[in-house]
């Protein structure tokens, strides 16, 4: 490609897709969705992952149906 | 933004980086606009523009304590909103997010030559939505929005060689898409 016609694409391209003017500004005030998203994530920070629930219950089991090996588990915590 | 020149004082960014909450407010009201018109000219879709600006500051919230109040914010904010930009774009479905917005609801200047007429503008549209959108986010913010390469390069996080060699590949790829739609450039 040379220069001529990498100039040609370049006034097509601009001609398509013109500039956005350079004042832009969103049309409402977005700090209160950035205060939602970070009080989503806190609130997803918080909560107990279903892995976590589902160990626990796999322990519980564990425990209830081998009751002997509770004091070996509890020496190694 | 585009400078990094900022009147936030030096405190405000170093109680940002310890988690301040009011501090990262009055960055989010000084830099708001700025990021939200940059991921504009990249992403051309006023609502994206909006949730990536919200996504940004996030993400900025995010790594507070990652930033170096040393360095200006505006160009670390531009990096993370170029970035939250691009995954938005590699999201998108080729051939579809220019189109509906160019029809006019961006804030944009008049695009003027009544020699290129509307079916060479729709398929220069459409082969231009098909380029990777790491091409098209170097193309259209060196070509279209005729920002400095510097700046380009800092917020695509490569070099001004790099940016250079981006752009010259989207125009390849620009020329064969329209000669394969029959339009000669």
């Amino acid at each position: 490609m040379n220069a001529q016609e990498e100039d040609r694409i370049k006034q097509l391209l601009k001609q398509t897709l013109p500039p956005v003017e350079s004042n832009a500004e969103p049309e409402r005030d977005l700090w209160p969705a950035v205060l939602r998203r970070l009080d989503g994530d806190v609130a997803q920070r918080k909560a107990v992952p279903w892995f976590d629930w589902a160990l626990l219950g796999g322990l519980a089991v564990f425990a209830v149906s081998f009751p002997a090996t509770i004091p070996v588990f509890l020496y190694y915590l | 933004m585009a400078n990094g020149s900022s009147t936030v004082p030096s405190t405000m960014l170093q109680r940002f980086r310890d988690g301040d909450l009011d501090a990262f407010e009055a960055l989010f009201r000084e830099h708001q606009r700025p990021v939200y018109g940059w991921i504009l000219r990249m992403v051309r879709n006023t609502a994206a523009a909006e949730d990536l600006t919200v996504e940004t500051f996030w993400r900025i919230h995010r790594a507070h304590d990652r930033f170096q109040p040393e360095y200006p914010f505006g160009p670390w904010a531009r990096r993370i909103a170029t970035r939250a930009a691009l995954d938005w774009l590699r999201a998108q479905r080729p051939e579809v997010e220019l189109t509906a917005e160019m029809a006019g609801t961006l804030p944009s200047a008049p695009a003027g030559n009544p020699a290129i007429n509307a079916e060479i503008r729709s398929k220069t549209a459409l082969a231009f939505s098909r380029l990777p959108p790491s091409l098209r986010a170097a193309a259209i913010l060196a070509v279209v929005e005729e920002q400095p390469h510097k700046e380009v390069a800092a917020a695509l996080g490569i070099t001004v060689g790099a940016v250079k060699l981006r752009v010259f590949r989207a125009l390849r790829l620009l020329r064969k898409d329209l000669e394969r739609q029959g339009i000669k450039p």
